[in-house]
């Protein structure tokens, strides 16, 4: 892994998308039950990266949506930056982290299945797009914060818990 | 329409209310616990993006004890009893009495989330009286990590409609160590609850 003190770090809030170009680095804080969501291409410069909270748009309540924070409209509007650096939707690869259940409740109630729900959301829009997701790290009940590295695209996964790990 | 737009500054000043009377009455449950004199600072009323939270939760990769209820009935909304992880030790120490608890033993853990349900119960508990409005508790639940990832869940209701929070943040912290907080309490509405709340107290609001 390159050392990240060396790059610039893109950051990624919650319900925001950005895509970065060699020797940046993508990175975002933070993820419980929202899901980060990387596109790649096999050597391409330029990768894209999204922290979306929800499943999807139509469940919105609101009249101007914030598209990047629903995983089927942040997933859209990440691949149309990438087409834009010239990249082909084809092509492109995803690596994901995310998802968990940070919290343990009795209750069945839909608001706790948050996480997992992103995260079945986020692989079904990336499968009916015939984007191959080559990495996952999702689930569980451990806050993840995430660096994409491009070119390398290995994608740095740290925990409280459970220290570093490369996917 | 977006709640924030609605929002006036005499809302605010009621909001400002709600947060002194749930973290008063949960800084004296405190007090009695503790055997010492707990106070708290004037709670902050503040409409944020989404992307600001987890720094007002002490910055998204600081660790934190957080425990998390869904408020039910009335006025449904989430809230949050956040400790710094360095202060949550010493909490439960001061709680138990046994001086070398830490929050990762079962017993450590165990006080924490007891003391989350507290201080949470009785914010709650002064809310209602002072609303009266029929708030409930669902079970309180307990994490250890990153702030950024324990106040995501909170913000499903809220996200669905906005892109900000309007968050009540009260810290409550020992007499006499203003620099020193003892916890944070996040009170965060759901949409639809403002009118309800502000209808209650007898201020107008119209979405």
């Amino acid at each position: 892994m390159s050392e990240t003190a060396a790059n610039e770090i893109v950051k990624v809030g919650m319900a925001e998308l950005s895509i970065a170009t060699i020797p940046q680095v993508l990175r975002t804080s933070g993820l419980g039950s929202c899901v980060g969501i990387v596109l790649y291409m096999a050597g391409a410069k330029t990768a894209g990266m999204a922290h979306v909270m929800l499943p999807d748009s139509s469940m919105a309540r609101e009249k101007a949506i914030n598209r990047a924070k629903y995983a089927d409209t942040a997933i859209e509007d990440l691949i149309e930056l990438l087409k834009g650096s010239g990249m082909k939707e084809k092509q492109l690869k995803a690596k994901i982290a995310g998802g968990a259940e940070m919290f343990k409740f009795s209750s069945n109630s839909n608001t706790m299945k948050v996480g997992p729900r992103n995260v079945e959301a986020v692989k079904h829009e990336l499968k009916s797009r015939g984007i191959e997701v080559t990495a996952e790290d999702t689930g569980g009940s451990s806050g993840r914060t995430i660096e994409f590295y491009i070119g390398e695209n290995g994608l740095k996964i740290r925990t409280v818990n459970q220290g570093e790990a490369v996917i | 329409m977006d709640i924030i737009e609605e929002i006036s500054d005499h809302h605010l000043d009621v909001l400002k209310e709600i947060g002194n009377i749930g973290a008063g009455n949960a800084a004296t449950s405190l007090s009695q616990l503790l055997a010492q004199q707990i106070e708290m600072t004037v709670p902050s009323v503040r409409p944020i993006k989404f992307q600001e939270i987890p720094e007002a939760a002490g910055g998204a990769e600081q660790i934190v004890a957080a425990t998390f209820l869904r408020i039910l009935g009335d006025a449904p909304g989430s809230m949050f009893f956040i400790v710094p992880e360095e202060d949550a030790a010493p909490l439960v120490a001061s709680m138990t009495g046994m001086e070398h608890l830490t929050v990762d033993s079962e017993l450590g853990s165990s006080a924490l989330q007891e003391l989350g349900n507290i201080l949470s119960g009785s914010y709650l508990s002064a809310l209602a009286d002072f609303t009266r409005l029929n708030l409930q508790p669902s079970p309180p639940s307990l994490a250890v990590d990153m702030a950024g990832a324990v106040v995501e869940e909170g913000l499903f209701e809220l996200s669905l409609a906005s892109d900000h929070a309007l968050i009540i943040d009260t810290v409550i912290y020992e007499h006499g160590t203003e620099t020193k907080s003892r916890g944070q309490f996040f009170l965060l509405p759901d949409p639809d609850s403002f009118s309800t709340i502000f209808t209650s107290l007898g201020v107008g609001f119209h979405e």
